[in-house]
Order: C-alpha cells, then sequence, then structure tokens
C-alpha cells in the first residue's frame, strides 16, 4: 500500500524540497506537492508536511500569514479529523500560528539565528512521529532559526509535561526555549512541531541519519513496513 | 479614519529584542534607563463603516498572538 502524503509550499518555503525528499526515499512514493494558494488537498492523505523556511518574509509574527492561508483551513479540518501533520522549524510555527499546537515560538534568547547540530533527548516515543526511537535516547539533529524559542504559561507546560506531549527536548542550549522543549505534539497525539530538521538527517552525506527513524515510524505505523 | 494598534508583549513574556536595545541605549552613554520592551504599532486607513467589534477582530485574530501579546486599538480623529 503506498503511503500518500503532501508537502505544502507557502511562498518563502525553502525545505519542502528537502522534506519531500525525505519522504520520497523513506516512504517509497513521491509525495504531493501543495501550493499554499489551493482551496484542497489530495483526497485520502495519511500525512501532510509543513516545511521549514520563511514564509511570507516572517512578515508580522513567523507563520502568522501562513496560519491565514487557504489551504491552512484544509489543514486544519484534516488535522481535526486525525490525520497526522508534521511542521518543521516554519511548519511548527504555523502549527501553533494556526491554534493547532499550544505556545508559541518567539526571538531566540540569544537574540541571534542559531544554525548548527544540535543533541536532543527523545521524550515520548509512544507517538506515531517517534516510536522508532528508545525513550530517553539522545540523537543529533540541525537546526536552523531566528525564532524557536519556545514559549507557553506555566498551566500549559505542566499540562504538556503531564500528558507526555514533549516529543523532544534540547539536551543543550539552543534558543531560550521553555523547559528546553525542541518538539510538542497535540492531544490527540496525530500533529508534531518541531524546530530541529529530521529531514537533513536521513543519509549519511548529511551527516547522520538520526531523522530517519521519525519518518521510518510514520511510514510504518501508518500504511505498515 | 485611521486606526492604530498598539501591540505589545504580554508581562513575563522575555524580550530579547528589547533587553538587545536597552544595552545598545547604554553604550550610547545614557544611563537610567530601567528596562526596555519592544512591540509595534501598526497603522491601518479604515473606512466608517468598520466597526470596533471588526478592529477587534483583526487585532485578536491576525495582528497579534494572544498566548504571548497584548493589543491597544486607538482610532485617531481627524
Amino acid at each position: 500500500m503506498s503511503f500518500r502524503s503532501a508537502v505544502i509550499t507557502f511562498p518563502g518555503s525553502n525545505c519542502d524540497r528537502d522534506m519531500a525528499d525525505a519522504l520520497e526515499k523513506i516512504s517509497g512514493t513521491a509525495p504531493h506537492r501543495v501550493w499554499h494558494g489551493d482551496a484542497a488537498l489530495p483526497d485520502g492523505l495519511d500525512f501532510i508536511a509543513l516545511p521549514g523556511g520563511f514564509s511570507y518574509g516572517d512578515y508580522l509574527r513567523s507563520g502568522a500569514m501562513a496560519a491565514r492561508s487557504p489551504i491552512m483551513q484544509a489543514v486544519i479540518a484534516a488535522a481535526n479529523q486525525g490525520v497526522p501533520v508534521l511542521g518543521v522549524c516554519n511548519g511548527f510555527q504555523v502549527l501553533t500560528e494556526a491554534g493547532l499546537l499550544p505556545g508559541a515560538l518567539m526571538r531566540n534568547a540569544g537574540i541571534r539565528f542559531v544554525c548548527r547540530e544540535v543533541k536532543l533527548k527523545v521524550e515520548n516515543t509512544q507517538s506515531l512521529f517517534t516510536a522508532g526511537y528508545s525513550a530517553g535516547q539522545e540523537i543529533t539533529i540541525p537546526v536552523a532559526h531566528h525564532d524557536g524559542n519556545y514559549f507557553a504559561d506555566a498551566e500549559t507546560l505542566d499540562r504538556l509535561e503531564g500528558e507526555g506531549r514533549v516529543a523532544f527536548r534540547y539536551a543543550e542550549p539552543v534558543n531560550g526555549s521553555a523547559r528546553d522543549i525542541a518538539g510538542v505534539l497535540n492531544a490527540a497525539g496525530n500533529v508534531l512541531g518541531m524546530m530541529p530538521h529530521p529531514e537533513r538527517m536521513i543519509e549519511p552525506a548529511h551527516g547522520g541519519t538520526d531523522g530517519r527513524a521519525l519518518f521510518e515510524s510514520a511510514v510504518r505505523g501508518l500504511v505498515g513496513a | 479614519m485611521k486606526v492604530r494598534v498598539f501591540v505589545s508583549l504580554k508581562n513575563g513574556v522575555l524580550d530579547p529584542q528589547g533587553r538587545a536595545i536597552h544595552h545598545a541605549i547604554e553604550g550610547l552613554g545614557i544611563h537610567g534607563v530601567q528596562d526596555v520592551r519592544a512591540g509595534k504599532m501598526i497603522e491601518l486607513e479604515v473606512d466608517a463603516s468598520v466597526t470596533d467589534a471588526q478592529l477587534e477582530d483583526m487585532a485578536s485574530k491576525l495582528l497579534t498572538n494572544t498566548v504571548i501579546e497584548n493589543y491597544r486599538i486607538e482610532r485617531v480623529q481627524p
């Protein structure tokens, strides 16, 4: 059974090709490429990816304009029906702006754009996206962002931790994120947002393969091995 | 009619940009500034028919992210 996925491209997205490449290499099927102005998603999708980049030039706030684009209404509806959605970097910012994930991503505490490999700790291994990792596993994945400083009020952070919705934490100082949160899940577990880029770590030429397990978990979980 | 929407970070939300500006002010040799918070002001030119409720909608649904920001709407009398 083939894996039906879609990668959404906004004006200013720049990791959409990497995301599509990772999905094709790992699932064996090329994803549909969907433009921000499209009104509808292809039918019967197993997986939707919101890639990194600087949609709409980060105008107003990172992800703010993209979250209100025509295609996002369809993505929000699909997510609410249980279709898995992965948002990486700008995609994570779009998911918080769209209200699919709690919290917000603010300017890095150190002001500077951070672009390097970072160590992450896998906190949740029960989700569709993280089942291929072992609990507490330390992985190396690159980040490249200016607004990755995760913020939510204390009550929300407690709830996220209590419900096992922190998927990844930074294992080193990166951007000032509350409780070192690098990736969070929605309550139903079908939406994951994360600042690090797993699609940039899927083959040895990338310098590592720690991102593979995320896509492999999703493909295995959705269409079988 | 001109409308101004002032967007500011909520209390308790760390403002690294404000901190950097504060630092730069001290670099000018000016002392006595206790704190700096950076926000933004968005100016709109609207028809008289645009209601306060519509302005609230714009401010709360798009112009600000209410997780981290507050807003204040001001109609500028000509």
